[in-house]
């Protein structure tokens, strides 16, 4: 089993095991932010380069340096092999850039994001991002369309981090949905408009890491932090039936999968517990499901919300008004 | 000093059939290779003959034979990459388009030598008519015996196909070309795996250029030792630059490695100097990628030699004070040329052929040429140069292809040769000819 240090941090892990793997193993700081890999999808990974690291050591056998910084979540660990992601300041301002690339183009519209909240994008620019953008041009946008008549496309925040498109290759037959046109006007979109109708065609908006696939039943109802996250669970014959239902004084707003501490699912959830099962009948309630890491709705109920570089209460005035308006 | 290998017999009338080709000797090392010797031993000949890739990187031909996986029982596959789209390269069309069985006899050596017995010419989309010339010449050489099942009785089998590309830059890229190739949207991979090891449908491939390939035969029939003789140290053998831009003599001129870079621009054999009698102020040596380099950059080296046409010669100084020797497209610039404008046309090619996967590519090469444009119209700042700077060196090495390298080093070599041009652009906008142009033609008064 080959030894790889990360941080001044060693792990012994299993061959084929890829650095930011190992990083989450090890977990805490030394994990690089992932805005593309998915742990549960084959070939994802390796676009958004948001986990790069720098490799100060490739192997025992062959201690030079690689010459740049590697996609941590596409390059496997060899014995030996010195790894640094928070420890090294040139790695870091490489990876403010590469976030800011993801933001030039980004509407930050969060005030009327469904995603806010719960959003990577957010979480990244926070952590990565400066405070002032210097792009000074028209932003890149798109029309909305729908997919389907559950999932709604928002392209403008499309981050092209590829994982719906996996998704629609991987979980659903039939390939309808993939990317056209290339190049900083690559849109993610169906074929003719097609609908993207199928059993697990919702767990695009899951994997989705910004409000760019959103859920047509839920759009708008609520901010995610006034919604309370309960596991549960019902008898399904499409899929494990286990998911997070999201309430607000008895009333399911919103069903989605359970995720982990990297916004992973732990399993895919069917449409119709998705879509169709908002009665708190149709659920066995299991309890309060603790989020970590995320931001905003970790943050329960905003006690400590002041720390966070923007202001979400302002935020919190312009979604309502907002809302209202889009109502 | 004037080997010719590849364009020897360019003159010969009829050279384009398989009839006069074969009177000037081709597919004589086709005959030796298949006859008289092993595929591991035709793989060695390539070796010593210190051939390298013709494609840009200039990678060892016979070094990159040797990595591909052999396992039992899978296909492996020689495809050509015939995309040639970098602008200011336009060798290989030439080549194919006048000597197409020169290709198609290296096809047959080399897939000879790795085991190939399917192979693949993916040529740009918009050469059709090159793409005809190659299946008129692949037809000629079935029906002479030099391809399809057992080949001259020798119990090797090969069939080659030309397919035409998917009309983008960036299939040129060889994985991009490879899922092209298979029916799929050009995207670059991600590596590894390598295409020695899975390429075309997960099977080990070789992906070599047209002038790589077609030097092949060249070197079966005279030894891999005596190539190795031509050119200059580790830049062995003959290459076909394309030379354009304001000289005499454009065209595509085939060179011993080694030739001086004065005496390729001045002298009447090659470029014959800058037109019009003007002075030489810039090149841009290897195709559009490469760093550009001021005329006495380009003509001695940092220590004060003289530079030479070669791989090594071309890149002394490193990034600061060399280039690169590249694909062969020589462009050269005179005194009036317009460095920043040059560079946003070439910015806003790399913006316009971004596939789109990675952030920095396809966010980095829009940025810039928005703010190039700003220069062009007039209103950029000082501050637009340093931020220009800042965006190139954080593309540069953080994407999944080289596409996103060849966007980043034009810029960074422009701005750091000939910075004071933008600063220029940004003190004295009305000076400037294409901006006057710009404000007569929006009828305009230049802000000050
Ligand atoms: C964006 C991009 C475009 C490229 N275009 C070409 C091309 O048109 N022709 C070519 O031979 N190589 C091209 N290359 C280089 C190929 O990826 C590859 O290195 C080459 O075909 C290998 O052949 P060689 O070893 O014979 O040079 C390109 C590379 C990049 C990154
Ligand atoms: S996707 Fe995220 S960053 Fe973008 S607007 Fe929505 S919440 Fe904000
Ligand atoms: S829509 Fe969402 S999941 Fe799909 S590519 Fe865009 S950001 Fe990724
Ligand atoms: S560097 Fe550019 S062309 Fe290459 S994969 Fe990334 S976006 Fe595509
Ligand atoms: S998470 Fe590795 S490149 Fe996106």
């Amino acid at each position: 089993m080959p030894k790889v240090t990360i941080d001044n941090i060693e792990i012994e892990v299993p061959d084929g095991t890829t650095i930011l793997q190992a990083a989450r193993m090890i977990g805490g700081d030394v994990v690089p932010p992932a805005m593309c890999y998915y742990s549960k999808l084959e070939t994802s990974g390796g676009y958004c380069r948001t986990c790069i690291v720098k490799v100060t050591q490739g192997s025992a056998k062959d201690p030079r340096p690689m010459p740049k910084p590697v996609a941590s979540c596409r390059t496997p660990v060899m014995d030996g092999m010195v790894v640094q992601n928070r420890t090294a300041p040139d790695l870091l301002e490489a990876r403010n850039g590469v976030v800011e690339f993801l933001l030039i183009n980004h509407p930050l519209d969060c005030p009327i994001c469904d995603q806010a909240g719960e959003c990577h994008l957010q979480d990244l620019s926070y952590e990565n991002g400066l405070a002032k953008s210097r792009y000074e041009f028209k932003r890149r946008e798109f029309d909305k369309i729908d997919i389907g008549d559950k999932i709604k496309l928002h392209m403008t925040r499309c981050i092209l981090c590829y994982r719906c498109v996996k998704v629609a290759n991987q979980l659903c037959d039939g390939r309808v949905h993939g990317v056209l046109n290339r190049g900083d006007v690559s849109e993610i979109s169906t074929y003719i408009q097609n609908s993207v109708d199928n059993d697990f065609s919702g767990n695009m908006i899951d994997v989705c890491p910004v409000g760019a696939l959103t859920d047509k039943t839920f759009r708008f109802k609520s901010r995610v932090w006034f919604t309370k996250p309960m596991d549960a669970h019902r008898d399904c014959k499409k899929c494990d039936g286990k998911v997070a239902l999201w309430m607000s004084n008895n009333e399911v707003l919103r069903v989605t999968g359970r995720k982990d501490t990297y916004g992973e699912l732990e399993s895919w959830i069917c449409n119709e517990c998705r879509f169709d099962k908002k009665e708190v009948s149709d659920w066995k309630i299991e309890g309060p499901r603790k989020i970590d890491r995320h931001s905003v709705i970790s943050q329960n109920h905003y006690e400590s919300l002041r720390q966070l570089k923007i202001d979400v209460s302002k935020q919190k005035n312009i979604a309502e008004k907002a809302h209202q308006d889009n109502k | 000093m004037s080997r010719q290998l590849l364009l020897e017999h360019i003159n010969t009338p009829g050279i384009r059939g398989i009839k006069a080709f074969r009177e000037k000797g081709g597919y004589s090392a086709l005959e030796k290779a298949l006859k008289t010797m092993k595929p591991d031993e035709v793989t060695e000949e390539v070796k010593k003959s210190g051939l390298r890739g013709r494609g840009g990187a200039g990678f060892p031909t016979g070094m990159k034979w040797s990595f591909l996986a052999k396992p039992d029982g899978v296909p492996r596959y020689l495809v050509c990459n015939a995309d040639e789209s970098e602008p200011g390269t336009f060798k290989d069309r030439y080549l194919m388009s006048h000597i197409p069985h020169s290709l198609v006899e290296g096809m047959i050596v080399s897939s000879y030598a790795l085991g190939a017995n399917t192979a693949y010419i993916y040529i740009r989309g918009e050469m059709l008519y090159v793409y005809h010339i190659l299946e008129e010449a692949i037809a000629e050489a079935y029906e002479a015996g030099f391809l399809g099942k057992n080949i001259l009785g020798t119990g090797y089998s090969l069939d080659l196909y030309v397919h035409p590309g998917g009309g983008a830059y960036i299939c040129g890229e060889e994985t991009a070309l490879l899922e092209s190739l298979e029916g799929k949207r050009g995207n670059p991979r991600i590596k590894p795996p390598f295409p020695a090891v899975k390429g075309l449908w997960q099977s080990p491939t070789v992906v070599n250029n047209v002038e790589t390939i077609a030097a092949v035969p060249h070197i079966i029939n005279m030894s891999g030792d005596e190539y190795a003789k031509i050119g200059i140290g580790k830049s062995t053998g003959t290459k076909l630059i394309s030379a354009c831009g304001h000289i005499n003599k454009p065209g595509v001129y085939e060179i011993e490695l080694g030739v001086p870079v004065e005496e390729f621009i001045y002298s009447d054999k090659y470029c014959g100097g800058i037109r019009n009698g003007k002075k030489l102020k810039a090149v841009v040596a290897g195709g559009s990628s490469v760093p550009i380099l001021p005329g006495e950059m380009i003509l001695k080296t940092p220590t004060g030699e003289p530079r030479l046409m070669s791989y090594e010669s071309l890149s002394e100084g490193g990034f600061a004070g060399g280039t690169m020797l590249g694909s062969g497209g020589f462009i050269v610039m005179d005194e009036d040329t317009s460095i920043v404008k040059n560079l946003w046309n070439f910015t806003r090619f790399y913006h316009h052929e971004s596939c789109g996967q990675c952030s920095p590519c396809r966010e980095g090469t829009g940025w810039m040429e928005k703010i190039l444009h700003k220069f062009m119209d007039g209103h950029a700042t000082l501050k637009d140069i340093d931020l220009l700077w800042d965006i190139q060196s954080k593309i540069e090495g953080k994407t999944i292809c080289p596409l996103g390298d060849a966007a980043a080093w034009p810029v960074a070599s422009a701005i750091r040769h000939f910075r004071s041009e933008f600063e220029d652009y940004v003190r004295n906008p009305e000076k400037i000819k294409d901006i006057k142009h710009y404000y007569r033609l929006n009828n305009l008064q230049p802000v000050s």
